[in-house]
Parts: C-alpha cells; structure tokens; sequence
C-alpha cells in the first residue's frame, strides 16, 4: 500500500483513438459469411492482424447467434476487438467489449481481385494501407468563446479571432491560437502531441496544459499577464516565450 | 407583433426587475402598450417594484395551468394606462413553467402589446432558459464587477445557444445594461471600468446606469425608477437606454463625467 502513495509519478492516463474495420453483418449470416469469404479469397490475409469491429446496431439476434458469429469469424483469421450496438446484456466477459460513439471516415477499400498467377508475391506485401480522407485539421472560430462554454477539437488546431472567457476551456489535438484575450482553460496536444503549442496575445488564463501538463495561474510568471505568450514543451518542462 | 425583450444576468442581484419595470416604465411613458412580464416564479419582485402587489389575483402559472384567462391575470398600471404586469406565483415552482404555456403566452402577448419585457429569474436553470427562450432583444444587465461580468458571459453564450432564434441559427440582438456604476470607485480600481466590461463581453453598450439612493428610494415605495421622480440621475440614464434599445442612436455619456463646479477641483484625473 506504502509504495503506492510514495510513488513520485502518477500514472497518465490518455486517451487515443485509432483507426479500424467496421463489419457490418447482415441477416441470413450464413449467405453474408459466403459473401466475407469471397471478399477474402480475392485477398489472401486482408483480415489478417487487422483490427476489426462488428457493427450489429439493429441486428434482431440474440447472444448465441452473436457469439457462433463471433467464433466463425475467428476462424476465418477475422479477429473482432470491439462490438458496436449490442446491448450491454448480450456481451459478457466471453465476447469482446462494447463500443460506441464511432465516427466514420471513408470507406477502406477492398482489395482488388488479384491474380492468381502470382498470388505468392502479393501475399508478402504488408496489408494495404487505404490512406484515409481525413476530415479538416483546423477549427476557426470567429466569436468569442462565452464562460461555461466548451471548444473541444481534437482533430487538430484551433484558431479563436476573439477572446477565451474566465470560464470557458478549449481543448484541441494541436496547437490553440488566441487572437483576444485567454482568460480561461487552454489544453493543446490533449491527443498526445507533445508538439503543440499555445499562443495568446493577451494571457490571463486561468490554465494552460499541453499533452497533460499543466500549470495553473498561479504556477504562471507573474510578469507574463496581460501579455503576447506562446507556450511549448521541452520534454517534461513547460517552456514560455513572448510573442512580440 | 410587438418585440420579445429578455432582461437577464445570470447573477441575483444587480438589478434585473429594478431595469425592467424602469424600462417599461419609460417606454409606456411614450405611449406604447408594454406588459412587464415576471419570469421568477417562486420569488417574485416584480410586483412590488411596480407597486401592484395588492392586486394580484391571477399569476402567469395560472395562466399557463388553464387556471385562469391571459386577460384575468395581466394588472393594468396605476399611473400609466399603456403598462401591464403580469406577475409570477409566489406559491409554485419554476416547474410548474412549461415550455408549451410559455410559448403560448408570450405569442398571445406579442399579438397585443408593442413590448413584452420578461423579466428573468437569476441563475440559467429552466426559469431563466425559459424566459429568454422566445426573446428577439436581450438586455444583459451587468455590474462592473468580476462575478457579474463573468456569470453575464456565461449567459451570452446561453443567448447564442439555447433561444429560439439561436436555433433558427439567426442571431439574437444582445444589449449590455451597467448597473450600479460608481466612477469614482472605477476611478479608484475598487470596480472594473466601463471598457474593461466592454472589452470582456463584447457586446453593444445599452446604457450605463449610476449608483443612486434614487434606485432604492423608488423601489421601497412601489414605483419604477423612472416615474418616481422623472430628473434623478437614474431614471435619465433608463430614459436614454430606452431610446437607444427604440433604434435610436445616441452617444453613451459615462455618469459622473460631467461634473459641475465643485467636480472641476475635487474631480479625479483625466483618465
């Protein structure tokens, strides 16, 4: 228990999002299972180390018929990490666990039929990788950021022409960019982009993170209000700069 | 159809019901048809400000419960024939607001007067949310110091999000109301100055109100400022917000700036 508390670094926790399959199944599994076959014999190995979800959102089946499927699907080197629209009853510790709240992003596309005179060296290949169109990168908000408001943009960076309320946060994946006054919460690089910076041209922020690191207002040089400061990190330490 | 007007704050206390009944007040004053409408059920004031608070028979939860007719409940002023209040149950809760009965009753209400000004409740739970729901105008009355002006953000953004308008994705017209303005105290830092509210919440400039006895006085004998004694400083600067909120456009004089002969010695500094 003792070494519990005196350990000197908390564990971060952090979240990431990835990008993965999403099979949708479709009643009768049997003739949809034949289809998955055909995809996957034009393809040897499309499914192998890939990691898939199974969409059964609207799906009338019960948890037998989820668990065969899960199972056939296994034994086609299909390996499911995560189910979408279950209900919570129907998935067990036996099952993979639930998710929700997917976004979609374009379709991956299936491999081409490949020919059969050569298939040895197409095997080889790594798994093809469809680059994904992505969605925008930047977020431009033309109004000022009210107090108990909540800018959340993980997709990238923010730019704010108007101030950032005492109150209010902003929370983006890559760099904030403040026009106005920050007089509330910044979090840049939430995502895990320890590369991000933030950049005010008046500072009176009640906090600032980049990657999980903080500082308070009170942590802040207190020569640096109502300044033009950007902040960045340097391994483990919170580094500011003026602006102007 | 006459215009929605909301005066909120989000903070209690820095004079929502003293500017709606002065507002009202004024514009009634030039003969339009007003209806003051009191939006804090549970703890209402309205009333008493207005100095009707002897003859209230119906309220606005009657009214929206079937209880009673719209007619029944609305009092006409003593003063002014053009002015109408109708007040908020004492006895009932903000739950007994719905949003149906509060939609049917500002449309009745908008059918017949020029201005329905609903005077909101402090805090952005359902009686406040609902008050501003059917706003064209908001009046966001603000005192210069930094837990009004922050709450007063707070509820702009509430303005831009969570009113009918916002959700037709059209914009609500937002007026900034400074009550209880001191320049003295301003001068000395003791409160924020005008442009630094301003600069904060961005929003036009209504009127600034100053810190008067003239308030209080008006208030304990049951009249709006601005016909309890039509020259104090007070009801001047409600009569010179309600031109400005009629369209007109008139510079903003900030009170305590011109002073007379005795100001020019003791008078602070140029800013």
């Amino acid at each position: 228990m003792t070494s519990v508390l005196t350990q000197p670094r908390p564990i971060r926790l952090k979240g990431r999002s990835f990008l993965a399959l999403a099979l949708t199944p479709e009643l009768p599994f049997e003739e949809w299972l034949v289809r998955l076959d055909d995809l996957a014999s034009r393809s040897a190995g499309f499914f192998m180390r890939r990691p898939a979800v199974l969409d059964v959102t609207g799906l009338d089946i019960d948890r037998a018929q989820l668990q065969d499927l899960v199972a056939r699907l296994s034994a086609r080197q299909v390996r499911i990490m995560g189910i979408e629209g279950a209900r919570p009853s129907m998935l067990g510790a036996d099952l993979p666990p639930a998710l929700s709240d997917g976004r979609s992003t374009a379709d991956i596309e299936a491999p081409p039929a490949t020919d059969p005179a050569q298939p040895a060296v197409r095997e080889a290949d790594p798994a093809p990788v469809t680059p994904v169109a992505k969605g925008p990168t930047s977020l431009v908000v033309t109004q000022p950021v009210r107090s108990g408001q909540s800018l959340v943009f993980i997709e990238g960076d923010v730019t704010i022409l108007g101030s950032v309320a005492s109150g209010a946060e902003v929370i983006a994946g890559g760099s904030i960019h403040v026009y106005g006054a920050l007089r509330g919460r910044a979090m840049a690089g939430t995502m895990g982009n320890a590369s991000a910076r933030i950049f005010c041209r008046k500072l009176e922020a009640e906090l600032v993170a980049i990657d999980g690191y903080y500082k308070t207002a009170e942590d802040l040089e207190p020569g640096l209000r109502g300044k033009a400061v950007q902040f960045w990190l340097d391994g483990d330490s919170f580094k500011y700069g003026s602006l102007a | 159809m006459g215009k929605v007007v909301v005066v909120t704050s989000g903070k209690g206390g820095v004079g929502k019901t003293t500017s709606t009944a002065a507002l009202g007040a004024a514009l009634a004053q030039n003969g339009e048809k007003v209806v003051v409408v009191d939006f804090d059920v549970g703890l209402r004031n309205l009333d008493l400000v207005m100095g009707a608070e002897r003859r209230v028979v119906y309220d606005l939860v009657n009214v929206i419960q079937g209880e009673a007719k719209l007619t029944q409940a609305l009092i006409r002023d003593k003063r002014l024939e053009t002015l109408y209040l109708l007040p908020a149950s004492q006895t009932r809760d903000k739950d007994n607001l719905t949003a149906e009965g509060v939609e049917k009753v500002i449309g009745a209400l908008r059918h017949v007067f020029d201005w329905v000004i609903c005077d909101s409740p402090a805090g952005i739970e359902r009686g406040a949310t609902l008050a501003m729901r059917h706003a064209d105008v908001a009046i966001v009355v603000t005192n210069p110091e930094v837990s009004s002006v922050r709450d007063s953000d707070r509820i702009i953004g509430l303005l831009d999000s969570k009113t009918l308008k916002a959700e037709n994705g059209e914009r609500m017209e937002k007026h900034l109301l400074l009550t209880r303005y001191d320049s003295l105290r301003a001068e000395r830092g003791d409160m924020l100055k005008v442009d630094d509210v301003l600069e904060i919440l961005s929003i036009p400039l209504l009127g600034i109100i100053p810190e008067s006895m003239d308030v209080l006085r008006a208030s304990n004998v049951g009249s709006p400022v601005t016909l309890a004694d039509e020259r104090s400083a007070p009801a001047l600067a409600y009569f010179e917000a309600t031109r400005r909120l009629r369209g007109e456009d008139l510079p903003v004089s900030i009170p305590g700036e011109r002073r007379g002969f005795f100001g020019k010695f003791f008078g602070r500094k140029a800013a």
